[in-house]
């Protein structure tokens, strides 16, 4: 069954209609916040946990419960940081919401910063988008000019809302990069622990979300936990954008229930794979952090955390990355290298220096000027670097690589022995 | 990680202009007392705006004295941040062509070679003209509209080889073509029309 309509959140993910206040209002935004606010912190903690939500950043990790690490009373601030980063390959989904329904996202921040006790949060959005920052600030100005938000708003609970931005760097999606580059530093990970609902932004309890994560609060307050609980499937519960990319008839972004089936998602939106599903290769299910699944595994795949991980793959942002059978598969993932060399911070030397050798080592098998046994010291030298550094950057540099000889060794194999063989030929 | 230098050749001075450094106070008064540090990017950034695309030397020094911070933090700063241009660029546009993978999958390879027969060979370097200049960039988080380019504040998606060429002409007889989908599809809309939501479709 597919998602109906009337279950859908983002009623105006394309911007077919009017972003600004009064349209966000036409489709139910801001509508007697105060009384889902006289319900109380703890209300609001017990229902987004019992709604199952997920945080939609690419953990996973349960919303409510993480609401519940924050202090009750604290002589220092607690802060709600909201990730808006968005930098993960494949993802474009809060740039959707930030430039077509910001007051989603506004409202989701002061009920979530309300259930946090906390009186003032920050958006931090990556340097490049820029439209969509300008459009959030304006948003963000119309909701004070109303005083749905400030000091002395109509809800009673003050709360200072502010934007940031990046300036190019995917690291600072982690979030304790964020935080760091908030504070004005370079955006290198923190050891953890402390954790941020400790020790966060400015030394104070912090807890980071994502834009969807949060945007999505004010609907499941709104029509109750059981609402959302009920779409989807146990433990991986709601409604989920999700963004297909690559080798489709028509790529898109579109709201469909957790637990979608891959092929329906991309006949029923997507108009196919390209040249019919029989052409289909593999796909990327989550981000390019996501290790590939291969057509063979995709044919009766549904797209949920549970399923995904049980495949050693991920739903991490539900960007999904399809490549048909024209798509040279180790240049593809050569290109993923690429990027997370680019993108490491440096810090660790098992990321800094490991992801550039990965990238290097991978251009050879693209070309097949490798060794076999090659093939087997790049599986081992990418556990190394996966679980052996202060974020999880490394393991998603490392992941995308053991996807490819997993599904794909007899592929670069293949090469090796071609270019071994025109090199007899040319030497006879 | 990349290496990213400064360059070699300087402006002897850079100052913000008073619309700017009004502008600067107040961005540095929304972070709490004594969090000033937190307005280094914003600033930064209007330097370059303010400065043909690209942040000099003396920018850095002017904003680490306006924010209390020891030089060397801000150079940090601006060598660790890919947006921060550190040398001259096209004075009409300067071209980030998005290349990675699901970018690449749709053709992104050959924008590069637009760039580099149109611009320069290489990324980083200004055309004869000095209008133009061009680099790969990494996901820039619209991959449902790839492959595109980025020029300053805007996107051009959906592209070809032959739209970017289009996209890079009104540049250069300074009438930007509308930003967004190239080929005329609302955002992240499936081409043809939505799937979902029908009634909202104004
Ligand atoms: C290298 C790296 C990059 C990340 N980038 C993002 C990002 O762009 N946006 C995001 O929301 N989370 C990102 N995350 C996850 C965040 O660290 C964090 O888990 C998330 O923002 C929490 O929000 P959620 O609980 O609502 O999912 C990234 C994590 C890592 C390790
Ligand atoms: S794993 Fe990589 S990106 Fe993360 S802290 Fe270490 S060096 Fe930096
Ligand atoms: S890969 Fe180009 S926008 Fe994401």
């Amino acid at each position: 069954m597919a998602l109906s309509d009337k279950d859908r959140i983002f009623k105006n993910l394309y911007g077919f209609q009017d972003w600004r206040l009064a349209g966000a209002k036409a489709r139910g935004a801001w509508d007697n916040t105060k009384a889902l606010i006289d319900k109380g912190h703890d209300w609001m903690i017990a229902e987004v946990k019992n709604s199952g939500l997920r945080g939609r950043g690419g953990a996973g990790f349960p919303t409510g419960l993480k609401w519940s690490f924050m202090p009750k009373s604290d002589p220092r601030p607690n802060y709600l940081v909201i990730n808006a980063d968005e930098s993960e390959p494949g993802s474009c989904k809060d740039r959707e919401i930030m430039r077509h329904d910001p007051h989603l996202l506004i409202e989701g921040a002061l009920l979530a910063s309300f259930a946090m006790r906390a009186h003032a949060s920050y958006i931090y959005v990556r340097g490049e988008f820029v439209r969509e920052r300008e459009r959030l600030e304006a948003a963000v100005a119309e909701a004070y000019a109303a005083r749905l938000i400030g000091k002395g708003n109509i809800h009673g609970w003050d709360f200072d809302l502010l934007i940031h931005h990046g300036a190019g760097a995917y690291i600072c999606g982690e979030e304790t990069a964020l935080l760091e580059s908030l504070e004005g530093k370079k955006g290198m990970p923190r050891l953890k622990p402390p954790f941020p609902a400790n020790v966060g932004l400015f030394g104070a309890p912090t807890t980071v979300n994502n834009v969807e994560s949060i945007a999505v609060v004010p609907d499941i307050l709104r029509r109750g936990a059981t609402w959302f609980a009920g779409i989807g499937k146990p433990n991986n519960t709601g409604t989920k954008l999700f963004q297909i990319s690559g080798h489709v008839e028509k790529p898109c972004v579109v709201e469909e229930e957790m637990g979608v089936p891959l092929r329906e998602l991309l006949d029923r939106h997507a108009g196919g794979v390209r040249g019919g599903w029989n052409n289909l290769l593999a796909v990327i299910p989550g981000g390019s952090s996501m290790p590939l699944l291969p057509a063979d595994i995709c044919q009766t795949l549904t797209l949920d955390f549970d399923t995904l991980t049980k495949l050693k793959s991920g739903m991490g942002t539900a960007a999904v990355i399809v490549m048909d059978k024209s798509t040279d598969i180790i240049a593809a993932i050569r290109r993923i290298a690429y990027f997370y060399k680019h993108e490491s911070c440096g810090q660790c030397t098992p990321c800094r220096e490991g992801t550039g050798w990965m990238w290097r080592v991978l251009q050879r098998m693209e070309r097949g000027e490798a060794e076999k046994r090659e093939i087997d010291l790049l599986w081992d030298v990418s556990t190394r670097v996966e679980g052996h550094t202060i974020c999880a950057l490394g393991d998603a540099a490392a992941w995308p690589i053991q996807g490819l000889i997993r599904h794909f060794r007899g592929e670069i194999e293949a090469r090796i022995d071609r270019r071994q063989t025109e090199q007899r030929e040319a030497a006879e | 990680m990349a290496v990213r230098r400064l360059s070699p050749d300087q402006p002897a001075k850079f100052a913000f202009t008073p619309e700017n450094a009004a502008w600067a106070k107040a961005i540095i008064a929304k972070y709490p007392p004594g969090k000033q540090a937190s307005a280094v990017i914003p600033l930064l950034w209007r330097a370059q705006e303010q400065h043909q695309g690209w942040l000099p030397e003396p920018a850095l020094r002017l904003v680490a004295d306006m924010l209390g911070l020891a030089y060397i933090r801000v150079y940090e700063i601006a060598t660790f941040y890919t947006m921060f241009q550190l040398a001259p660029v096209g004075l009409k546009a300067h071209v980030w062509v998005c290349g990675t993978t699901p970018c690449m999958l749709r053709g992104a390879e050959a924008l590069v070679e637009v760039c580099r027969r149109r611009i320069h060979h290489d990324p980083h370097h200004v055309s004869e003209d000095g209008d133009f200049s061009w680099e790969e960039v990494e996901c820039l988080g619209c991959c449902a509209n790839a492959p595109l380019v980025q020029i300053g504040k805007d996107t051009y998606e959906d592209l070809t080889p032959e739209l970017l060429e289009k996209v890079l002409d009104g540049y250069a007889k300074g009438k930007p073509p509308k930003p967004g989908s190239q080929t005329g599809r609302q955002a992240s809309c499936p081409e043809g029309g939505p799937t979902t939501l029908r009634d909202y479709v104004k």
